[in-house]
């Protein structure tokens, strides 16, 4: 894996193409811009975070750039691997559907909006093996302990219910089911939303050692500075729908440049 | 790494002035029109009183806060990147593998042993993970962390192991560069004159440092020149 990390890391030098390149994107819901004019481009291996107030358009963005609501205007290209960097709205609904189903993750806020609940949790992490062609039982279900043990799962738990399982057992659970196919990009909504302290710190470095272990790119939706400061490389900051401030994270948030980014970092609560 | 005669940093004209925006829009300057070029086996120490802008100058090198006029040009695989103009992806990659900071305070992720913490560094550098622990433990060793602390997350060590934890993981590569803000201000005597000794090291190894060092001892011992801000100190 290292060898691998460290091809990648030169591979990054040598000619940075991005795996994700959003231009002009705007989305409005009737009178409302939900986004207007979003551009960024995202490297392989690089945490993207998107923070701002609730209302700022973050989601409508995420929602945008996975291929989930179709913008107004913009384009949202994707170096996939059949069709080399293509608008995404422009493959054809089966092709930008199997992408998705392939190459990218998507980890909700709220587990349940990302598993079976009623499906054991084996088989919710084993799906996308099988979406991907898997047939061989005995392989994917070996997969699936070695996802659970890598998450920090109990293995005994592999036949159970999302359902029965605590928040952050939920989360872990949808973890894996988006990682265990070797995506190249996540998508993540507040994933350490609704979960307490404990389990967040744990969760977080967990994230963070995926993502550099795989050389995946993520786009992560926050409100919570705390965990952008940790999680992302780089930050949008988001207001009434326009990216008001971008830059390396530490720099966005100790030496803001925008008044509604000095006014969103000088709001942080201290403990 | 670099030819003699090439300067690792060439800052030019440099100034930085902090815009408060939600203070009435009240501007405060700090430093400006600041020259410099630092080359391999020199530690130039910025000297001057608390409030002179010693830690906004370091922090403005490192990209931490970004310069609002001027130059910081860094040697990173035998290429100048401005770090006040480069993209993201690529002042990560200067900072991972070309330039390193010590921060007088340790930020790290809660619940992760010290020893991980320090061996983070080389596996981000896709150093393999025996090998990684192996010198992390080699780095601990020599800054005399105990033993027993190993496997615990540093949120609960004293000030000075805390800073012990922080300075391992700057040295346990050979970063070309290395900007120390403060690294000896909670140390003993005893692990002062430790750290002076891995300062030397890296120098003699080629690497070019700018400092910051209250502590008149440690300055003594590793300065090769010092440059005092107050002279490029902009008027309020």
């Amino acid at each position: 894996m290292n060898a691998l990390a460290q091809q990648n890391a030169l591979a990054q030098q040598v000619a940075p193409a991005p795996l994700l390149s959003v231009t002009g994107l705007s989305k409005r819901f009737g009178n409302v811009a939900a986004c207007s004019d979003v551009s960024f481009d995202l490297y392989p291996g690089e945490v993207l975070g998107i923070v701002g107030e609730s209302g700022s358009g973050k989601t409508t963005l995420l929602n945008c750039i996975s291929g989930r609501m179709a913008p107004d205007a913009g384009e949202v290209a994707f170096a996939t691997r059949r069709f080399g960097l293509s608008d995404i709205y422009s493959l054809s609904e089966p092709d930008r559907r199997r992408m998705q189903r392939e190459e990218w993750g998507f980890v909700h806020q709220n587990a349940r909006d990302g598993l079976r609940m009623r499906a054991t949790a084996s088989a919710n992490v084993a799906e996308p093996l099988m979406n991907m062609g898997g047939r061989h039982y005995g392989k994917m279900r070996a997969e699936t302990e070695k996802w659970f043990n890598r998450v920090e799962l109990d293995p005994s738990r592999l036949d159970g219910q999302p359902r029965l399982f605590s928040g952050g057992m939920q989360q872990r659970v949808q973890i894996a089911r988006n990682l265990i196919h070797r995506p190249r990009l996540v998508f993540m909504d507040e994933p350490t939303g609704g979960l307490d302290v404990s389990v967040q710190a744990r969760l977080l470095d967990l994230m963070r050692e995926l993502v550099r272990d795989l050389n995946l790119a993520v786009v992560l939706v926050t409100h919570d500075m705390a965990v952008a400061r940790l999680m992302a490389d780089r930050l949008l900051v988001m207001k009434q729908g326009k990216v008001v401030e971008t830059g390396l994270t530490d720099q966005v948030l100790d030496d803001p440049q925008q008044p509604y980014t000095q006014l969103l970092v000088s709001s942080v609560l201290q403990i | 790494m670099s030819t003699q005669s090439q300067p690792l940093i060439i800052i030019e004209e440099l100034g930085k002035t902090f815009t408060l925006h939600n203070g009435g829009g009240a501007t405060i300057p700090v430093f400006g029109n600041l020259t410099l070029q630092i080359e391999a086996r020199e530690c130039v120490v910025l000297a001057g009183p608390s409030g002179i802008g010693k830690s906004t100058l370091l922090r403005s090198i490192y990209g931490n806060y970004l310069p609002s006029v001027g130059a910081v040009k860094v040697l990173h695989h035998g290429v100048y990147v401005d770090i006040s103009t480069a993209p993201p992806y690529k002042l990560l990659e200067v900072r991972r593998r070309t330039m390193g900071y010590v921060s007088q305070f340790l930020r790290v992720i809660p619940r992760i042993s010290t020893l991980q913490l320090v061996a983070e560094p080389l596996l981000d550098n896709g150093v393999a993970l025996d090998e990684a622990y192996a010198r992390a433990e080699a780095v601990l060793t020599s800054l005399q962390l105990p033993r027993a602390h190993w496997d615990l997350p540093p949120a609960t060590f004293s000030g000075g192991e805390q800073q012990r934890v922080n300075i391992a993981r700057s040295f346990i590569r050979n970063y070309p560069i290395l900007l120390l803000d403060e690294p000896t201000a909670s140390l003993d005597a005893e692990n002062r004159a430790i750290v002076v000794g891995l300062i030397r090291d890296a120098l003699a190894a080629g690497a070019a440092m700018i400092g910051i060092f209250h502590d008149d001892e440690v300055r003594e011992a590793v300065a090769t020149r010092q440059l005092p801000v107050a002279q490029f100190k902009l008027a309020a």
